[in-house]
């Protein structure tokens, strides 16, 4: 097995102070490797998105230790962790976050930007990241020209187009009808299918079970069940989970 | 174009209105501050507009005198003592002083009188458009600036009127010196402006001193200075400052002028402050987005100075615009509005300055941005 690319080790989080005082998480633990799908859900409150925000390096943990590609971020200052996460992680949001003013090309072509990639390549790059993810008739739309689910592709091609190692997707689906749904799903499976990148889906939608490699289940701050398909399909298929309790 | 300025500009012009506000707070505060500057060196120049057109390497002037519209008499036969000391090349005696200017209707009106030495030419005309200064020496002669023919009552070169109850006939006339004052020049020869002042032959307001070729400046000051007593030796320099200070600050004249520039200065850091914090404020979630994506903060301060900049030149180019048609209309007052390239340089990084340092409060707020928020909406 190598080594995973983004690893959480006894992680815990406590939020606000003094009465307003929350353990968000109780020391998770896990490891998201290369060519995997996993999702990680659990009721609201659980711990997901804190989670997501310390794996994704834009939240410290109170104890424990995150790697990302084998390096902890203890210790490193917001740009330190804004470098890391520019050069390793890609992000995928509910709400897409697109910029409305730029058109499809240039919002892909804004996470090139951002590492100094300014070069006339940095354009054909984010075209073939629209590609990836059949847009490539709409690289000139602007947001609010695209559906919801073409503007959720948008943003699995800007976190794409970078060669991310992680990609972290919160709730990509919730915000569209079964059939995009399925579309964005199929995508982010073939995302994983490169065994030097690792999916990660937080998500309450369970119809998206079929297309993970690993449901890891969080519930109060901890992981309390992994679930991993035996019968992954090569294509980003129905997938048959096996059960593991953690807790 | 660079992605970072195509950002910048389209967050501006995301919601033009507000950018038309901006672009406005601008033209009106950079356009305030031109006029009042503009007025400033207007007005420094047309103080000092006498000393900078007399042919003098020194003024030997009354002591105590703060410019050169009040002067006191001091004995012309100093000029004799001055022509001792080495290096003094020529001395020429300047005679000026209000008096009443009654004109062929028989209504009066104050005029500066101004006489020199004609043949030493001291402090004579210049940019004659009628007659010429040798006229001068005529009987009764005067040369008066163009602009003040109506003020004076009379219609042009050869016209008559009397001062102090003496004749006089324009045989020069200049354009485009005036006095701040409004009280306009009348030049003359020195013994007639004595006549018309009410003077003696034996005194004058300023003795102009001439230097020979090798002399040096500073050693006949000094020398001068202590040959005479009662009197200030000044360079015209010396004298320039002299006057600006009595006029710009010893009357708060300039305080104002400066004042009206500073307000203008901090209306329009104000205004392009707001705005662009406002601006910071609604796409609040894009730069948490990108900062989520792992933008530096680097990146997003160069955002917000590119608009900043933006509104800058957009801002400095029509004020620009309006100011040149202010310096047209302006040209032929009393107090025309001078408007240096020195000082279009400087406005133009005045005005830079101030978009710059309205970024501070809305960069403050980027700072501050937690991108975890991405998650929350």
């Amino acid at each position: 097995m190598t080594d995973p690319v983004i690893e959480a080790i006894d992680v815990a989080k406590v939020l606000g102070h003094g009465p307003r005082e929350v353990h968000a998480l109780k020391g998770v633990s896990l490891a998201l490797q290369g060519g995997e799908l996993a999702l990680l859900m659990g009721p609201s409150g659980s711990g997901k998105t804190t989670l997501l925000s310390i794996l994704g390096c834009m939240l410290t943990p109170t104890s424990g230790t995150v790697r990302v590609r084998g390096r902890s971020t203890d210790g490193a200052t917001p740009e330190e962790l804004a470098r890391l996460r520019r050069d390793n992680v890609g992000f995928v949001f509910q709400t897409y976050h697109l910029f409305p003013t730029l058109n499809a090309t240039d919002n892909v072509r804004l996470a090139l930007d951002l590492r100094e990639e300014h070069v006339e390549g940095a354009a054909a790059r984010a075209k073939d990241a629209l590609a990836k993810v059949g847009l490539s008739h709409k690289t000139r739309a602007y947001p609010r020209q695209l559906s919801s689910g073409e503007q959720q592709r948008v943003a699995i091609a800007r976190a794409i187009v970078a060669d991310a190692s992680v990609i972290l997707a919160d709730e990509p689906t919730a915000a569209l009808d079964g059939e995009n749904g399925r579309a964005i799903m199929t995508i982010l499976s073939s995302v994983a299918r490169d065994a030097a990148r690792g999916v990660l889906v937080v998500t309450h939608d369970p119809r998206l079970l079929p297309y993970a490699d690993r449901i890891i289940h969080l519930e109060d701050g901890r992981v309390v069940r992994e679930e991993r398909n035996t019968a992954a399909d090569a294509q980003g298929g129905e997938r048959a989970p096996e059960q593991n309790d953690v807790a | 174009m660079p992605l970072i300025f195509k950002l910048a500009f389209r967050n501006l012009f995301h919601d033009w209105l507000r950018f038309v506000a901006t672009v406005i707070g601008i033209v009106l505060s950079i356009v305030l501050v031109t006029v009042q500057l503009g007025l400033y060196f207007g007005f420094e120049r047309m103080v000092t507009t006498m000393i900078d057109h007399a042919a003098a390497d020194l003024w030997i002037v009354p002591q105590g005198t703060k410019c050169f519209e009040d002067p006191s008499l001091l004995d012309v036969r100093k000029q004799f003592r001055a022509r001792a000391v080495d290096g003094v090349a020529e001395t020429v005696p300047v005679v000026l002083g209000f008096a009443d200017w009654r004109m062929p209707s028989g209504s009066i009106t104050p005029v500066f009188v101004i006489g020199s030495d004609l043949r030493s030419r001291g402090l004579l005309p210049w940019n004659l458009v009628e007659g010429d200064v040798e006229a001068l020496a005529t009987p009764n002669a005067i040369a008066v600036d163009r602009s003040y023919f109506r003020t004076l009552g009379i219609a042009g070169l050869g016209a008559s009127a009397e001062i102090r109850r003496q004749r006089v006939r324009v045989v020069a006339v200049t354009n485009g010196i005036r006095s701040f004052t409004t009280t306009p020049y009348v030049f003359m020869s020195v013994d007639r402006a004595r006549a018309h002042i009410g003077i003696s032959s034996d005194e004058a307001n300023y003795i102009l001193v001439r230097l020979a070729s090798s002399a040096d400046a500073s050693a006949v000051r000094r020398q001068l200075m202590a040959n005479m007593s009662d009197v200030d030796v000044l360079t015209p320099s010396e004298f320039r400052s002299r006057s600006r200070s009595f006029w710009l600050f010893g009357t708060g004249a300039g305080a104002a002028l400066f004042g009206g520039a500073l307000l203008g200065v901090i209306v329009g850091t104000v205004i392009v402050a707001l705005t662009l914090y406002s601006s910071t404020k609604e796409h609040l979630v894009e730069f948490a987005t990108l900062r989520a994506m792992g933008s530096s903060s680097r990146y997003i301060h160069k955002i917000i100075i590119c608009q900043a900049l933006i509104s800058a030149v957009i801002g400095f180019s029509l004020a620009k615009v309006i100011d040149d048609a202010i310096v047209a209309m302006t040209a032929s007052s009393a107090l025309p509005i001078v408007i240096t390239s020195t000082l279009t340089v400087s406005l133009f990084a005045l005005t830079v300055l101030m978009c710059t340092v309205s970024a501070t409060a809305a960069i403050m707020k980027v700072t501050r941005i937690d991108p975890v928020m991405v998650f929350a909406r």
